[in-house]
């Protein structure tokens, strides 16, 4: 066997709030994430030769001109047999991985609450406000198909879903995110600290910052700043804080709030960030949500977001294509749209100085052998450049970009 | 103490409109409890390498025993091996028509018979 195989779901670390997996369950975990690896390194090449071989010169044959949008691509490809079979083994095992995750949540689930209600009581560091209202981008469906989402609560003081989110991402991107889940977060605090050495935040900010696991390495990597998670969910916070505090982060804060009514002060940031945010949101929210942060970035404060690049003039079709499959078959609808937009005229828009701008990569940094060399083609967070045709913008890990007040 | 139904609890449908890839969405509902069921072989089966090592290393076959397992880096390696191997054995098909995709001077037998019939 030439190909080097991923991690076990066993060298992961052992969860914050103590739920524990057991032998049976980190095999379920093992064999999904083999079947992930599968299908992203052996059966999607081939979806690729189906589309060069059969599915374009039929639709040329058909329409008497080439193929020429990604929805073209996207509804010929449909009737193609072994697309019907990765893209059908795609979904389902991303609905065994939630199967899985949230069978071991729920099992456990009391004293899951239990020890989230230990860690968090009377924390002045978790504000939660049950009037927060949770946009209808989030509302209508289900993220990246995790029953319950980032909000929903089956009981009172529910923290599931969270652990659920928590326990099965390894699956997804087969260790690609690491041991603890923060690769993007820790690539992120070292790109800022290796550009900007005199960089000295004393205020930041994650926006949509969830479970805060990409948060905690920057709070590492930024000891004296006061850190702040916001997010609309109240179980994510409920569980991002325990789960801070369980590992020692007792000053990061975890604030329920939405992007369209952030209740800060202007001018009070020094950093505002986010990881793998925006895609989940909506035209108007990052075009508004971009002034805001303009607004409440103090005068020489830094804005920084990764996520992945928009489409440029020589990205391939087929790769906007495969861009756009979780935005279609893994709830994520806002992720084509975002993918058309141009982040950099948004920020000038919302006040950024095209001088003052930020564009950059970041790799996911992570233990060794949890990043595999066919890492990319899993994950649509990390994209290898070697795994896609070349762009305009030459990047591997996430695409950074931002700016200067 | 809440009282939940985890089992139904746990396959909960993601809110949004379930998509169907094949043209019959009864082949789709069969692949994926078919992936379920071969899913459940491979717990089985990593199940079992485990009682392997635990006999092999003298240690008491005991459900504890069992559930503490963790496998050095070696048998990590050969158990992820392993479910390379089985997920490659049960998806052969998908691979025949892959490969017979790549062939394109494929003939068929039925055809080539009639031929050999005929003269
Ligand atoms: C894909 S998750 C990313 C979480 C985290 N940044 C990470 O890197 O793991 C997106 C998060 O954004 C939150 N979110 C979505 N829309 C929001 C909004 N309008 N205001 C605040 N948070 C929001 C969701 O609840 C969710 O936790």
């Amino acid at each position: 066997m030439a190909a080097s195989l991923p991690p076990t779901y066993d060298r992961t670390a052992p969860n914050a709030l103590g739920a524990k997996v057991n032998h049976d369950e980190i095999a379920r975990f093992n064999f999904l994430t083999s079947v992930n690896v599968h299908l992203g390194t052996q059966l999607f090449p081939g979806t690729k030769l189906a589309f060069e071989q059969r599915v374009k010169p039929a639709f040329k044959k058909a329409q008497g001109r080439e193929i020429a949008t990604r929805v073209e691509v996207r509804d010929a490809m449909r009737t193609d047999p072994l697309y019907q079979t990765w893209a059908a083994l795609r979904r389902n095992t991303m609905e065994m991985r939630q199967q899985t995750g949230r069978a071991i949540a729920l099992r456990q689930l009391d004293a899951l609450i239990a020890r989230a209600k230990e860690l968090n009581d009377a924390k002045p560091t978790l504000q939660l406000n049950p009037q927060t209202k949770i946009p209808r981008y989030i509302s209508e469906v289900d993220n990246h198909c995790m029953p319950g989402s980032y909000y929903g609560e089956l009981v009172p003081d529910d923290v599931s879903g969270p652990a659920n989110y928590d326990l099965g991402v390894f699956v997804t991107g087969a260790g690609s995110m690491s041991a603890r889940n923060d690769g993007g977060g820790r690539g992120v605090a070292k790109f800022v600290r290796e550009r900007w050495p005199d960089f000295k935040p004393k205020r930041i900010m994650d926006l949509g910052g969830g479970i805060g696991s990409n948060t905690l390495p920057i709070a590492q990597a930024f000891p004296d700043a006061e850190v702040i998670v916001v997010d609309v969910g109240a179980p994510v916070l409920r569980y991002g804080h325990a789960r801070a505090q369980a590992m020692g982060y007792d000053k990061v804060k975890f604030v329920q709030a939405a992007l369209e009514d952030l209740p800060f002060e202007p001018n009070s940031f020094d950093w505002i960030q986010s990881t793998m945010f925006w895609h989940e949101t909506s035209a108007p929210a990052i075009t508004n949500g971009m002034k805001r942060i303009y607004e409440l970035l103090a005068p020489g404060g830094m804005t920084l977001h990764a996520e992945q690049p928009n489409f440029t003039e020589s990205t391939p079709l087929w790769e906007k294509f495969t861009k756009d499959w979780d935005a279609w078959y893994n709830n994520e609808p806002f992720w084509s749209k975002f993918h058309t937009m141009n982040v950099i005229d948004l920020m000038t828009a919302a006040g950024f100085q095209k001088d003052k701008l930020i564009e950059g990569e970041v790799v996911s940094d992570v233990e060794p052998g949890f990043y595999q060399p066919w890492a990319g083609s899993l994950s649509r967070h990390a994209p290898e450049k070697t795994n896609t045709a070349p762009t305009t913008r030459a990047w591997r890990g996430w695409y950074m970009f931002g700016g200067w007040k | 103490m809440t009282t939940l139904d985890v089992n139904t609890l746990a396959n909960a449908k993601a809110k949004g409109k379930r998509p169907y890839f094949f043209d019959d969405p009864a082949v789709e509902r069969v692949l994926s409890i078919t992936m379920a069921v071969a899913g459940e072989l491979a717990v089985t089966r990593e199940r079992l390498d485990t009682v392997e090592r635990l006999l092999e290393a003298g240690t008491p076959v005991t459900k504890a025993n069992i559930d503490a397992y963790r496998p050095d880096d070696d048998a990590a390696q050969e158990r992820q091996a392993w479910h390379a191997e089985y997920i490659s054995r049960i998806l052969r098909i998908v691979h025949q028509e892959l490969e017979a995709l790549q062939a394109t001077d494929d003939v068929s037998p039925e055809e080539l018979a009639d031929k050999m019939a005929a003269s």
